[in-house]
């Protein structure tokens, strides 16, 4: 008798083929997610000072993949003239510094306290000017309007943001990120410097106060309880399609076989 | 016609399974009767049979006892729920979010509630308050008696006799005639549904002169606004931006490139994988916004790889190629749209589309 | 018993003296319902549309079926000022100033999802147990005929409220119909009434949707339950169940007690999921633009397949003489719907056909007794599974951490491979199945117990398999064979019509394909044609003896049957 027989009904056999079984299922699935090419460059854009302490952050924590001079490297993109905008969105949303090249930077804990992003993004901005930071004023949703920022929304952010922020699927592993997180001043900064693979809304194309109107309608929309019961993650039919049959139509095949069960007594009879 | 002369009830054996009437396994529990068919008791008198078919007391009442009165708790929960329905709909309000909120969850709650107490009272009623029955009724074929089917055919056959049906082929011929243009009438009636295409899928409301307006502000843009390369944005024809019919045609996106990024072409041509020159203004490309595989918006602008994606079914194409098709489903690029500048220097449409946008269809060629 | 006898003599009294109703009545409340609890999916799609059509005209009391253009002041703060059509206005009045409003929208809307999950669950019970086998083949064409509409009627319905997700989806159905070759355009022009979008369309497709579609559905409905009602329930192999009986409870009062229950636990399960599971929240979508979209569109699930076909075609087209057709398009729209509804109906007629089995059944097969028809079902399934999940491919990739092409890439295969190797699998498990239930009948079932004979030898010992159990184990009804081939024929004999030629050798093959199972006597390689030739080699063993002579008398049966000629 073969080694494999003899085995076979012995109760840890069960045991190892369940777990041959997750082995080969998680194999499967490593190869086929994940990693794709990295990221590729921010556009640059003018400065401001407030430098030196922003410098010396920026040379322990930045410079072995941005360059010395965040000239950009083989691995990282210049940062001249990205604009204390960029850095402030980046590094504040924890995207910056990258543990690992991705096709995308997550976001994650954010590693630089607010004070130390500030002086890192003044820094940069000292180098070549770039888009600036906004003051609260320029993203507080009192008086945007709502009702145009939602159509904005919709003809330039839903598609790739998804309709209510939840984030979508792009090429090659990337992904638009969901907003459900984002400061009213990351959203903006986001607008203005494009990010990754966003595109870039200046505030020529999208005026400030209509910069201000998309912020209220994301912030408002993500604000908004959801009368109808639990979200299932505001994705839409295929949450809800999946509801339907492992919860609704389970729960009457129970019903079911609660109704139809024989009685054990009949079996004595 | 006539009656077949059968007494009915009698059971029989359907073919296919021709054979002794045997009994595999042993017969049903104790309370099973055999029903003979339905409505046999013709031959009889048609008073019910001395021993009761549904007997009506339980093994063990005290058992009974405990169902019955889990079952009235059930039905009163359930009828509690009922009346907190209807207070809750007396009672809360809705007109906002959290209103409708709080509404939603107390009626539904109530509803869910009155209508599984129904429900799972009547389920253990039936379990254990009903005895174990089990019947067994007897099947008639299907197909009727050959004297039944051979009268059929004989009505039949004398009624189409009758009515001169089968004889006058003048009358049958004509009867026909007459229904045909009355059948296809209904089709007809449908023609007014909608006007003929035409030729009004080849053209959008794009016109020389027009300016692009950014959708939503309705704002002229100039290429110095539109400035950094990256950027992209919807546009819409100036006097058609509330215009729906139109801008399921006109919408259009434009991208701005960093010089030498775009690959040219020749001017005034539309060429597979290039980007006509003369169309573009300032390193600013204008492309119909209306996927060429089923009109969904393809506007999803990756910056660092120039890719538009469609989100409907993934189609992709190359900006800075004419934007040709990578990848999905798409047959064609998306058409360019030839812009200029006006005396203001705002963005203007030089004229329509070179070719239609969005799917293709049959007369498109 | 007052009760009853003033009821009978009171209100019976009165009924019965205008419609002579106590004979038929009787038998209606003596008619016996066989119970098994796959036999209530269909009543769950049956009591679905109950509650869609009472939800369903509490929203007609409400909505709007107008595109004219409105700007928004209702409740919903979030959307005040903002311009969109009639209908989308009345739907966000009935969610936030109708009381009950939003939740009977949520209760039709999850209904509607649970009718067209039922229909799906019991046509799949209907397929792997042969119950659309004769006499219950037009019933099998009905009900295809409501699972088709009831698509649509999804499909309208939720298109109706103009949103923007929803709409996206009338969108796509232009695009479609505009790769229909030669009538396209006039497709697309004749339903939107002119050039998308129009303002035509939301008043048709709610015609559509409350009138005529509902009125098919009534009377569709119907005449399903009639007709089973007629030609009675199938049932389940066991203990007394033949061929030629219904074993089970009587209508009155066992039977509609429990299908009355069943309804409330159909409406209670619904009410819970509108309580706690919000469904089509079309505020947060807006109203429907051309110009705009959102990341993650999907149609609801039963759409799903379509949308799925159209995301992994490549882009095929064809342009010659100033035509285009479109392929890419036309192709995933009409032929994995085709194939799989057309297969569908074709199915019974073609089993029949190739089995020449005529006889009438109404005990079910279990679905391992019938391994070609289960792994041909599964194959089916996977087909439709495998366009499913490619309808929601840029969630999975969003979620799932997976590059989005790639799960395209991966379709494309799938959708080949998948098929074929769900019907290699599914086979071998029914046929190690049947191998299992064979031994069990020979051998008994284990019982643990380990006795020393007295040479030495261990042995397990075994008990026979109960009765219940052997009942179920014993009713494989070998299928009738058809009349001797041109491939078995000797050179002088000419076969019977149906089996002549080229034709009838493919019916010889495909019969020996689709009844391929475990021989009765448990032995052969599991690779032998189970149908043989009706005369048993008479491996008998306990309790089995009625069947090996019943294969033999089985056959005179058909050969009987059939003297009516088979074609």
């Amino acid at each position: 008798m073969s080694w494999i027989t003899a085995k076979r009904r012995r109760p840890v056999a069960n045991y190892a083929v369940v777990l041959l079984g997750l082995i080969l299922v998680g194999a499967i699935y490593a190869t086929i997610t994940g990693s794709g090419e990295s990221a590729a460059s921010t556009n640059p854009t003018t400065s401001q000072a407030e430098i030196a302490k922003g410098q010396q952050i920026f040379l322990q924590t930045c410079a072995t993949c941005h360059g010395l001079q965040a000239q950009g490297t083989a691995v990282a993109p210049s940062l001249i003239g990205v604009g204390s905008a960029a850095v402030d969105f980046q590094v504040s949303t924890g995207r910056m510094p990258l543990k690992a090249t991705d096709a995308e930077a997550p976001t994650k804990p954010r590693q630089l306290d607010p004070a130390e992003t500030k002086a890192v993004a003044a820094y940069i901005e000292s180098l070549a000017g770039g888009p600036a930071i906004p003051t609260p004023a320029e993203v507080s949703s009192s008086g945007a309007d709502v009702a145009l920022g939602q159509e904005l929304f919709t003809a330039d952010c839903a598609q790739c943001h998804n309709f209510d922020g939840a984030g979508g699927a792009l090429t090659y592993g990337k992904y638009a990120a969901a907003l459900n997180q984002a400061t009213p001043t990351q959203l903006y900064e986001a607008m203005l410097t494009g990010p990754e693979a966003m595109p870039v809304f200046n505030d020529t194309t999208i005026t400030p106060d209509q910069k201000r109107d998309i912020i209220a309608y994301v912030v408002d929309s993500r604000d908004t309880p959801n009368p109808g019961g639990f979200s299932l993650g505001r994705v839409g039919p295929v949450t809800e399609g999946l509801v339907a049959f492992l919860g609704l139509l389970f729960f009457m095949v129970l019903a079911a076989m609660w109704i139809t069960a024989k009685h054990r007594k009949s079996a004595d009879e | 016609m006539s009656d077949t002369g059968v007494p009915e009830g009698l059971p029989h054996e359907t073919e296919g399974h021709a054979g002794p009437h045997r009994v595999i396994g042993t017969p049903p529990p104790a309370q099973a009767r055999t029903l003979l068919g339905d409505g046999s008791d013709r031959a009889g008198d048609g008073a019910l049979p001395a021993q009761r078919e549904l007997p009506a007391d339980l093994p063990d009442p005290a058992r009974a006892k405990r169902a019955e009165r889990l079952v009235a708790g059930l039905f009163l929960l359930s009828m509690v729920a009922g009346i907190g329905f209807i207070a809750a709909y007396v009672g809360l309000e809705v007109h906002s979010v959290d209103a409708v909120l709080r509404s939603n969850l107390a009626l539904g709650l109530s509803m869910s509630v009155a209508f599984l107490g129904l429900a799972a009272g009547a389920t253990i009623w039936v379990r254990h308050l009903m005895p174990n029955v089990e019947l067994t009724e007897q099947r008639h074929p299907l197909h009727s008696d050959p004297e039944d089917r051979q009268a059929f055919a004989e009505t039949f056959a004398e009624g189409a006799e009758a009515s001169q049906f089968t004889k006058r082929p003048l009358l049958r011929r004509t009867l026909i005639a007459a229904t045909v243009p009355l059948v296809a009438a209904p089709v007809v009636l449908l023609r007014d549904l909608g006007p003929l295409p035409g030729t009004s899928l080849r053209h959008t409301v794009w016109r020389k002169g027009m300016r692009l307006l950014t959708y939503g502000a309705n704002t002229p843009i100039r290429p110095g606004d539109f400035s950094s390369p990256g950027g992209m944005i919807t546009v819409v024809p100036d006097g058609y931006q509330d215009n729906l019919n139109a801008l399921a045609a006109a919408t259009a996106i434009i991208i701005k490139f960093q010089p030498g990024v775009m690959v040219f072409g020749k001017p005034g041509q539309v060429r597979g994988g290039y980007v006509t020159p003369n169309w573009t203004v300032d390193n600013i490309v204008c492309y119909s916004k209306i996927c060429t595989h089923v009109g969904c918006p393809a506007a999803l602008y990756e910056q660092t790889t120039h890719h538009i994606l469609c989100p409907c079914h993934q189609s992709t194409f190359d900006a800075p190629r004419g934007a040709q098709v990578l990848f999905g489903p798409a047959p064609r690029p998306l058409p360019q749209l030839p812009i200029t500048t006006d005396a203001e220097g705002y963005l203007v449409a030089q004229g329509d589309f070179h070719e239609p946008v969005g799917p293709s269809f049959w007369e498109r060629g | 018993m007052s009760m009853t006898t003033k009821l009978l003599e009171g209100t019976g009294g009165w009924l019965d003296d205008r419609f002579h109703g106590a004979r038929g009545v009787r038998t209606l409340f003596r008619k016996i319902f066989p119970d098994h609890w796959t036999f209530l999916l269909g009543e769950i799609a049956l009591y679905s549309f109950i509650i869609l059509l009472l939800t369903g005209t509490f929203l007609t009391f409400f909505f709007q079926p107008s595109m004219t253009e409105v700007v928004y002041h209702g409740s919903y703060t979030h959307l005040d000022g903002v311009r969109m059509s009639e209908a989308y206005a009345s739907t966000l009045n009935i969610s936030f100033d109708v009381r009950g409003g939003l939740l009977m929208r949520q209760i039709h809307h999850w209904a509607a999802d649970l009718f067209v999950a039922a229909i799906m669950a019991h046509m799949l019970r209907i397929f792997f147990t042969g119950a659309y086998r004769k006499p219950r083949e037009v019933n099998w064409l009905i009900g295809l005929a409501l699972l088709t509409l009831s698509l649509f009627e999804g499909l309208f319905g939720y298109s109706l409220p103009d949103d923007l997700l929803s709409g996206t989806g009338l969108r796509i159905t232009e695009g479609v119909l505009l790769s229909v070759p030669i009538v396209g355009t006039y497709l697309s022009y004749f339903l939107f009434g002119g050039p998308y979008p129009g303002n035509l369309i939301i008043p048709r497709l709610y015609i559509i949707h409350v009138l005529l579609l509902p009125g098919i559905f009534l009377a569709l409905i119907t005449a399903h339950l009639f007709i089973m009602f007629h030609q009675k329930h199938t049932q389940m192999p066991g203990k007394g169940r033949t061929n030629t009986n219904v074993v089970g409870a009587p209508t009155y009062p066992y039977f509609m007690a429990k299908t009355g229950a069943f309804f409330f636990f159909t409406f209670a399960a619904v009410a819970l999921a509108s309580t706690f599971a919000q469904i089509n929240p079309i505020w947060l979508y807006g109203p429907y633009t051309p110009v705009g979209i959102s990341a993650g569109s999907q149609p609801d699930f039963y759409m799903g397949f379509l949308e799925g076909s159209l995301r992994m075609m490549p882009s095929w087209t064809w342009d010659a003489w100033g035509h285009t057709v479109m392929w890419n398009v036309f192709i995933p729209a009409f032929i994995p719907l085709g194939l799989i509804f057309t297969g569908a109906a074709l199915w019974p007629f073609l089993e029949q056909w190739i089995t020449g089995d005529r006889s009438e059944h109404h005990v079910n097969d279990r679905p391992r007794n019938a391994p070609t028809r289960t792994a041909l079902g599964m194959a089916a399934v996977t087909f439709y599974g495998i366009l499913w999940l490619e309808g929601a491919n840029d969630v999975i990739a969003d979620h799932l951490d997976i590059s989005l092409y790639l799960t395209t890439e991966i379709a494309r295969y799938a959708i080949f491979i998948g098929p074929v190797v769900a019907y290699i699998v599914t086979k071998r498990i029914c046929l190690g199945l049947q191998r299992k239930d064979m031994h069990l009948l020979e051998h008994g079932v284990e019982t643990g117990i380990i006795r020393q004979l007295p040479s030495g030898e261990y042995v397990e010992d075994t008990r026979p398999v109960d009765e219940d159990a052997l009942a179920v184990l014993e009713a494989r009804q070998p299928p009738p064979s058809l009349p001797v081939g041109a491939s078995a024929a000797g050179a002088d004999d000419v076969p019977p019509p149906g089996m002549r030629g080229g034709l009838g050798r493919v019916r010889e093959r495909l019969n020996e394909v689709l009844t391929e199972s475990v021989p009765m006597d448990g032995h052969g390689n599991g690779y032998g044609n189970g149908h043989g030739n009706g005369h048993g080699d008479g491996h008998a063993g306990p309790g089995r003896a009625a069947i090996s002579s019943g294969g033999s008398e089985q056959a005179e049966g058909t050969a009987e049957g059939q003297e009516d000629g088979p074609d």
